[in-house]
């Protein structure tokens, strides 16, 4: 399938800054569609679970809007950025939160130390742990861009990991669920290059 | 490395893309648009030329100048903005950081901080974007950035006023005690004027990043070189 084919629905979890994502699709020439209706993320090639905000808030949203069973069922490629990533979780330290359950294990906080303030925020650099299509033609040790305060350890689904205090999951893929921590629509070039590989994803 | 742009004028929009593109591409890491148009005039600005930068635009951005509201830092993230920078409203109105952190989380809200060393104490300043209007706010800067923090500040920007313009070197005395009570990102402001200037701010006051304007603006550093520059000095800076 050709990108431009591509049917990318973006979940609305109720976050302001949608704008930045949408913009990186365009530049990719796909439109994403922010929604919450079951039948157009059902009907959707691709979706997008973006996340700026909280859990809590952006569960008791997708809960609401019935997106919570949903999500886990779906079979096309998603992609969790972020937040969206987390929530792919089944917990969250986060307001002590239950999650998605897509992917095994929980979500915790970093401490900050002198040297690693938090939220990690800036530019950090992804280790390749094992053959990855997210991050297909992405050279070793690249800069993604990151900005978050809670995040997963490394389990079997981890394909790209960032050293922030301890090891952390920048990338996780899991059949068809897929993850980033960074966000690729803010990381240059690489970022495109991440986003059009999961754009190729069938 | 972040990059000042300021401006006060919507005809040049397309300067402010330009501009943003071209910092882009010498290897800016992120890039903070001062809207002083917005401030210290109380008065609603249009803020569509933030929507014309996010569509270009693939780092993070930052603006600054008249977000006195959740309201008003809604439009500004729903444009593309990836964070929001306050201070003069803040000072005004410290519920505003609480209230925008719970809105939108911490990591899109910036506190900038001007502040002046007088008698030997640091002292911070509101209103500086107006000479005539720029005022002892009345708090001590350690004091304000501990509160800030407190109500949810994500990020702090210390704008060192003594510094400002001069391009004679980040205030290293400065910024290396703000750094000890900061666990937030903090971000050097004020006073670069040459290269090393930025190898020192990284090494001696720990800071998370360097924000300069006028020596990028005026062509006297050019970032791509500033880069190589600090990566021989062995600070990390993307490549």
């Amino acid at each position: 399938m050709t990108q431009r084919q591509a049917r990318v629905a973006i979940i609305d979890g109720g976050g302001a800054n949608i704008a930045s994502l949408q913009f990186a699709l365009a530049r990719l020439g796909v439109a994403g569609e922010l929604t919450v209706d079951p039948d157009v993320i059902r009907s959707a090639t691709h979706v997008i679970l973006p996340g700026v905000g909280a859990a809590r808030s952006a569960m008791a949203r997708l809960r609401q809007k019935g997106l919570s069973s949903l999500i886990p069922q779906l079979t096309q490629p998603v992609l969790g950025i972020c937040l969206g990533l987390q929530l792919l979780y089944e917990t969250s330290e986060e307001d002590d939160v239950d999650c998605l359950g897509v992917l095994e294990g929980g979500i915790r906080r970093f401490a900050a130390a002198p040297g690693r303030p938090v939220p990690h925020m800036g530019w950090n650099q992804v280790m390749p742990v094992r053959s990855s299509p997210l991050l297909a033609g992405v050279p070793d040790n690249s800069y993604f861009y990151f900005v978050h305060s809670y995040a997963a350890g490394i389990s079997p689904v981890t394909t790209g990991s960032t050293e922030y205090g301890w090891q952390f999951s920048a990338v996780v893929e899991s059949r068809n669920f897929l993850a980033t921590q960074f966000h690729p629509e803010r990381s240059g070039p690489l970022g495109a290059r991440v986003l059009g590989n999961f754009l190729a994803c069938s | 490395m972040v990059k000042g742009i300021q401006f006060r004028n919507h005809e040049v929009v397309g300067g402010i893309v330009e501009l943003a593109t071209r910092y882009r591409d010498e290897g800016a890491d992120e890039l903070v648009f001062y809207d002083i148009t917005a401030s210290p005039e109380e008065r609603s600005v249009d803020r569509r030329w933030i929507s014309r930068v996010a569509e270009v635009l693939d780092i993070p951005f930052c603006v600054a100048g008249g977000i006195r509201s959740v309201a008003d830092a809604e439009e500004v993230l729903r444009n593309g903005a990836d964070k929001i920078s306050i201070n003069s409203p803040a000072l005004a109105n410290p519920g505003l950081i609480t209230d925008l952190a719970r809105r939108f989380g911490s990591q899109c809200v910036v506190v900038g901080v001007d502040s002046r060393e007088e008698g030997g104490t640091y002292k911070v300043y509101r209103n500086t974007g107006d000479a005539a209007k720029t005022a002892y706010a009345g708090l001590a800067t350690e004091a304000w950035i501990v509160e800030a923090q407190e109500r949810g500040a994500g990020e702090i920007v210390l704008n060192c006023m003594n510094q400002d313009g001069v391009r004679g070197g980040y205030d290293l005395h400065q910024l290396r005690k703000i750094r000890a009570v900061t666990s937030v990102p903090l971000i050097a402001s004020g006073g670069a004027g040459k290269m090393e200037d930025f190898a020192a701010v990284f090494s001696d006051a720990g800071v998370d990043g360097a924000l300069a304007a006028s020596v990028f603006h005026r062509g006297l550093i050019n970032i791509g070189s500033l880069k190589e520059f600090l990566r021989i000095a062995g600070v990390e800076v993307r490549s």
